[in-house]
């Protein structure tokens, strides 16, 4: 065996335990196919649009256990016209649901605030639910330096 | 004792959107965490928030492990009517924990 050939073969085979032992660490997380599932489980078959709500979020977080979130949503909140829900999505912390919050005309308003924990840099998508029936979503992108779930008792 | 605060203005004018603020103390713990020793630890999480006013519900949250300790919501309801607004946490290994405000509205 020449020594190239040796060195191609011992570099693939390092990187190949490289993978492995990374797959092995990784714990189970939420995808973006899995939270496209646990976002079609709320939301039906129904179109979501983009627009009508507003998602805030620091862009870059320094702790992942209480990352400060706000929603909002454009709408008059009357009887005829109001949200009936909010919900939040993650990509990558082990699970996709966030939160769901319930609200009708008795809000006043469409703003909601809370604090989320976050597992990695990722983006985050809110999803509402109006009175008519239809979806809009906004999603942001977050840098988070110490993540959530990391630290052991 | 698992202790909650509330904020909600004692006085309102009919019609006026109020703003309410809650806090309730709990570890929120994701079922994600080990022990130093690997063991797992239970998810031990609150699972649900309603805010009635007057007997009606007028806001209510379903709480996922991704929410961070002790839960905090603002939100805001239309002060109606003089009266309680009461706020009601459950979760898991029993979890209940009951606050009221009472409010007058003009």
């Amino acid at each position: 065996m020449e020594r190239r050939d040796f060195l191609k073969i011992a570099g693939g085979g390092a990187a190949g335990i490289g993978l492995a032992a990374i797959i092995a660490v990784e714990p189970a997380r939420a995808t973006p196919a899995s939270m496209e599932e646990a976002i079609r489980k709320v939301v039906g078959a129904a179109p979501i649009k983009p627009g009508r709500i507003k998602i805030e979020l620091p862009p870059l977080s320094e702790n992942g256990n209480a990352v400060p979130l706000t929603l909002s949503v454009e709408s008059p909140m009357t009887e005829a016209d109001h949200v009936r829900a909010l919900h939040v999505f993650t990509e990558k912390n082990p699970l996709p649901e966030v939160v769901s919050f319930r609200l009708g005309p008795r809000a006043g308003r469409a703003r909601v605030a809370t604090r989320i924990r976050l597992a990695d840099s990722q983006t985050v998508v809110a999803v509402c639910e109006m009175s008519d029936g239809s979806f809009w979503s906004d999603r942001a992108d977050v840098v988070v330096t110490i993540a959530a779930c990391a630290e052991e008792l | 004792m698992a202790n909650a605060l509330v904020n909600v203005p004692p006085r309102a004018r009919r019609g006026d959107i109020i703003e309410i603020k809650t806090l309730v103390s709990h570890p929120m713990e994701t079922g994600y965490r080990r022990t130093q020793l690997g063991a797992p630890i239970p998810r031990d999480i609150v699972r649900r928030f309603v805010c009635t006013y007057n007997g009606a519900e007028v806001f209510s949250a379903e709480l996922h492990p991704a929410i961070s300790a002790n839960p905090y919501f603002v939100f805001s309801t239309v002060a109606v009517e003089s009266g309680t607004i009461a706020f009601l946490w459950t979760g898991d290994n029993g979890f209940s924990v009951t606050e009221s405000a009472a409010i007058v509205v003009d």
